[in-house]
């Protein structure tokens, strides 16, 4: 079974770690996998995305548009850029807390993330939300975004994998002080 | 062998420690910049692991270890090659006893480069035999055989992967120690006739140079990574030449076809001719799907005319695949398609979407690059001035609103560029700024050039004591080696003094009033004089408590953000505020207010 994920939003929330363990819990069960991501000059701040597949018969790191399963945002706007990837019939996990970009205090920008939504809403068949703020708030710390995002993957039983694959990954890829946070952000059903 | 899950240039690491890799050297560059890092992360002590001040340094390094019989690899991207070049086109003549693998990353797009140029054309100029592996496994493959390879022809050999293939990752099959080769040097062995080049010397190699490489062609085309595969459609008489991650691009593209029939070609010097007349066999016509420049189209059509084949070769030079840019699966599979005249996959069709927000890179909140642009900015203010920038982050103080680099052509050319702009207009007052790790790689000749010639001139370092722009690595300023050996640091202030310089002011860019002060002063001075704004890069510090704006002082003039431009201040709900999260408590929002609303705790 071939999976092609594409994970993005902005640089620093945590979307290479996320991309490593969904590879990781896919290694764990013997299957195949590619990736490839923005590295350089995109850094905090910057539009960061992350390819992912999982299965046999891949060949190249990255994917066509179109071909996506499943497309785990975790920014409004970054969702609807990467939009052209996303196949007829896939999914859109998206983070609805927007991220003003750097230059948006220059430029008097009035982007707050709500038409990107809407448009998310409009034009893909299966969008599901996530209020990253109101989470993190939740869950005390506003560096667990990324964990809620591949546990609401996980969910939504299109990634090839369990809540407890995801938590043995973390483990081995996290240091042990944030284990235990890291792993109540997998298991907290949003 | 067991599976691990690995970067194109972990992968490439691994590769050549698994080689029995002695020594690696190299200078910091995207894409190339992690098979180095690696190889110090994984280095068991057997490995010397030098980042060197420039790429010349390096090669001629892996050059000495190779003549000793180490097995050598050098690292850098692909105009790094350039500043190489000298060395490496007199050491194709020279040879080496151990094997010497030069790993040179190109970077089509270009994603984070100057130029587009293709290190193919490097190995065809400079005789060399050269890799170019299409995945990361054949990354981890391939650099054994290059090892292989080098050392049973006695010739440093180049090894060049692209970006997609260094950042991509893949689970892979890795050799376990035990597979693993040791490697143990002989030694130098004295011999005049050998190591020393002379023209004499140079003519006999030059003869033995074209018939290796004649041979090789042969040797090459017998090399499996150098393969045809063959059409399930026998009938199909068009056919299909690619090389590196567009390969890739070709196998997804045809992965629910039965046609055509496919050349990968894996050594684009000396390049596999009997394999590709084997190829060309049958074939009326081939599309080659090249990224950069148009090499393998360019040598099939030789073939075709060497040996009057009919076959009508298509690619860049013909206008079926785009001359500039990265290929992708789209555009490869659209390409095909053309060629084939298959139907063309649909683009995802979707509305117009809402205008995105663009998130162009930007100095990080608190660099002091943004203090040191700023001060100069303030002081030259209504006078005729240039300001040369360099490589390195701070090429991003041309953005708005600093907007403070005017020129910026490659590694150390601001200086004399600064230079040159000052013997045509005395009346400017000309500046050129340079980073402290180009410093050392490229610009104290230039510094050297400039005080020589009696030019009219101030050269700005800027110090943040990193090479920040690839990811912090060591430079000779920074007291730390890649080892981790802790060494005397290089004074760049000693240096300039050392070359004659007289008046070098060292300042802390965050103290501003002081930065415009020493600016103003030093620019009126006649001669070559330098100011080094110091501070360290305000990634690597442990940030200082963060400033708030006192919003009842707050009069919204805005000229915080509107002069400096750091992604740290922010409006929020109409009134400026200070993102708590990103403020590195460096202090320069509250020189430039006007009204002393920037303080919170800090002014308590």
């Amino acid at each position: 079974m071939n999976k092609n994920i594409l994970l993005c939003g902005v640089g620093g929330q945590g979307i290479v770690l996320t991309s490593k363990l969904t590879a990781s819990c896919a290694m764990e069960k013997g299957m195949q996998v590619m990736s490839a991501e923005t590295i350089g000059m995109a850094q905090k701040g910057g539009s960061v995305f992350s390819f992912l597949r999982i299965g046999d018969g891949i060949y190249s790191p990255m994917f066509g548009q179109k071909q996506a399963d499943i497309i785990i945002a975790f920014e409004p706007a970054e969702a609807v850029r990467m939009l052209p990837y996303l196949r007829d019939g896939g999914t859109v996990i998206v983070n609805t807390r927007p991220i003003m970009p750097v230059t948006a205090a220059l430029k008097a920008s009035d982007y707050n993330g709500a038409e990107m939504l809407d448009y998310l809403r409009k034009y893909t068949d299966n969008v599901m939300t996530v209020d990253g703020d109101k989470v993190c708030r939740e869950l005390g710390s506003p560096k667990v975004l990324n964990m809620v995002m591949l546990g609401k993957a996980i969910r939504s039983g299109i990634l090839p994998f369990t809540i407890d694959d995801a938590v043995e990954a973390m483990k081995r890829n996290v240091k042990p002080q944030f284990v235990e946070l890291n792993e109540k952000a997998l298991r907290h059903d949003v | 062998m067991h599976k691990e899950f690995l970067m194109g240039n972990a992968a490439i690491a691994r590769g050549a420690a698994a080689a029995g890799l002695n020594v690696i050297s190299g200078y910091p560059g995207t894409p190339s910049t992690e098979v180095l890092e690696t190889t110090a992360k994984i280095n068991n002590g057997s490995i010397y692991v030098e980042w060197s001040v420039n790429e010349k340094a390096a090669l001629e390094l892996g050059a000495g270890a190779a003549y000793c019989g180490a097995r050598s690899m050098v690292t850098m991207k692909q105009v790094g090659l350039n500043v190489a070049s000298d060395p490496l086109m007199s050491l194709a003549y020279i040879g080496v006893k151990g094997g010497m693998v030069i790993m040179v990353a190109d970077d089509p797009g270009p994603i984070s480069s100057q130029t587009e140029q293709d290190t193919r054309h490097f190995a065809a100029f400079s005789k060399l035999p050269c890799f170019d592996p299409s995945s990361v496994q054949e990354a981890y493959d391939m650099i054994q055989e290059a090892f292989e390879y080098s050392e049973k022809y006695h010739t440093p050999v180049l090894f060049r992967p692209t970006t997609r293939v260094c950042h991509g990752y893949a689970s892979i099959e890795v050799k376990d120690e035990n597979e693993c080769l040791k490697n143990t040097p002989e030694g130098f062995i004295r011999d005049p006739s050998k190591w020393v080049i002379f023209p004499r010397l140079s003519y006999n190699a030059h003869i033995s140079i074209e018939k290796r490489n004649a041979g090789l062609s042969d040797v090459f085309s017998e090399y499996s990574r150098n393969r045809i595969i063959p059409a399930a459609d026998a009938g199909c008489r068009r056919g299909i030449a690619s090389h590196g991650i567009s390969f890739t691009y070709v196998q997804e593209a045809l992965a629910d076809k039965k046609a055509p029939k496919v050349l990968k070609v894996s050594t684009p010097f000396p390049f596999p001719e009997k394999l590709a007349v084997e190829f060309l066999n049958g074939l009326d016509e081939v599309l080659c799907i090249e990224e950069l420049d148009p090499v393998i189209e360019r040598e099939l059509t030789y073939v075709c005319g060497k040996y009057h084949l009919s076959t009508k070769i298509f690619g860049k030079l013909t206008g079926n695949v785009r001359n500039a840019g990265e290929n992708t699966c789209d555009s490869v599979a659209a390409d095909i398609a053309d060629f084939m005249g298959w139907e063309k996959k649909a683009a995802a069709e979707l509305p117009a979407a809402p205008e995105l927000p663009v998130r162009p890179p930007v100095l990080c909140a608190g660099c002091p690059h943004r203090a040191s642009f700023y001060a100069v900015k303030q002081a030259m203010k209504g006078k005729k001035s240039v300001f040369c920038g360099d490589i390195g982050c701070y090429t991003l103080g041309n953005a708005m609103p600093l907007d403070m680099v005017d020129t910026c052509l490659c590694m150390g050319a601001g200086v004399n560029i600064t230079q040159g702009i000052g013997k045509i207009e005395p009346d400017t007052s000309c500046f050129a700024f340079v980073g402290d790790s180009t410093f050392f790689a490229s610009a104290i000749t230039g510094a050297i050039n400039a005080v020589y010639n009696q030019a009219d001139m101030t050269l700005v370092v800027l110090d943040n004591s990193t090479t920040a722009m690839t990811g912090h690595q060591p430079h000779p300023g920074t007291g730390k080696t890649m080892m981790g050996q802790v060494v005397d640091k290089v004074n760049i202030e000693a240096v300039l003094r050392g070359i004659g310089l007289k008046t070098v002011e060292t300042v802390n860019p965050l103290e501003l009033d002081k930065a415009v002060e020493t600016v103003k002063r030093v620019a009126d001075e006649k001669g070559v004089k330098a100011i080094i704004f110091k501070s360290p890069c305000a990634v690597l510090i442990k940030p200082e408590k963060p400033f708030a704006v006192d919003s009842d002082k707050c009069i919204g003039c805005k000229k915080c953000i509107n002069s400096l431009g750091c992604p740290g201040i922010i409006i929020s709900d109409g009134s400026v505020r200070i993102d708590e999260s990103l403020c590195t408590g460096c202090g320069l929002c509250s020189q430039v207010c006007p009204v002393n609303a920037i303080g919170g705790e800090r002014n308590e």
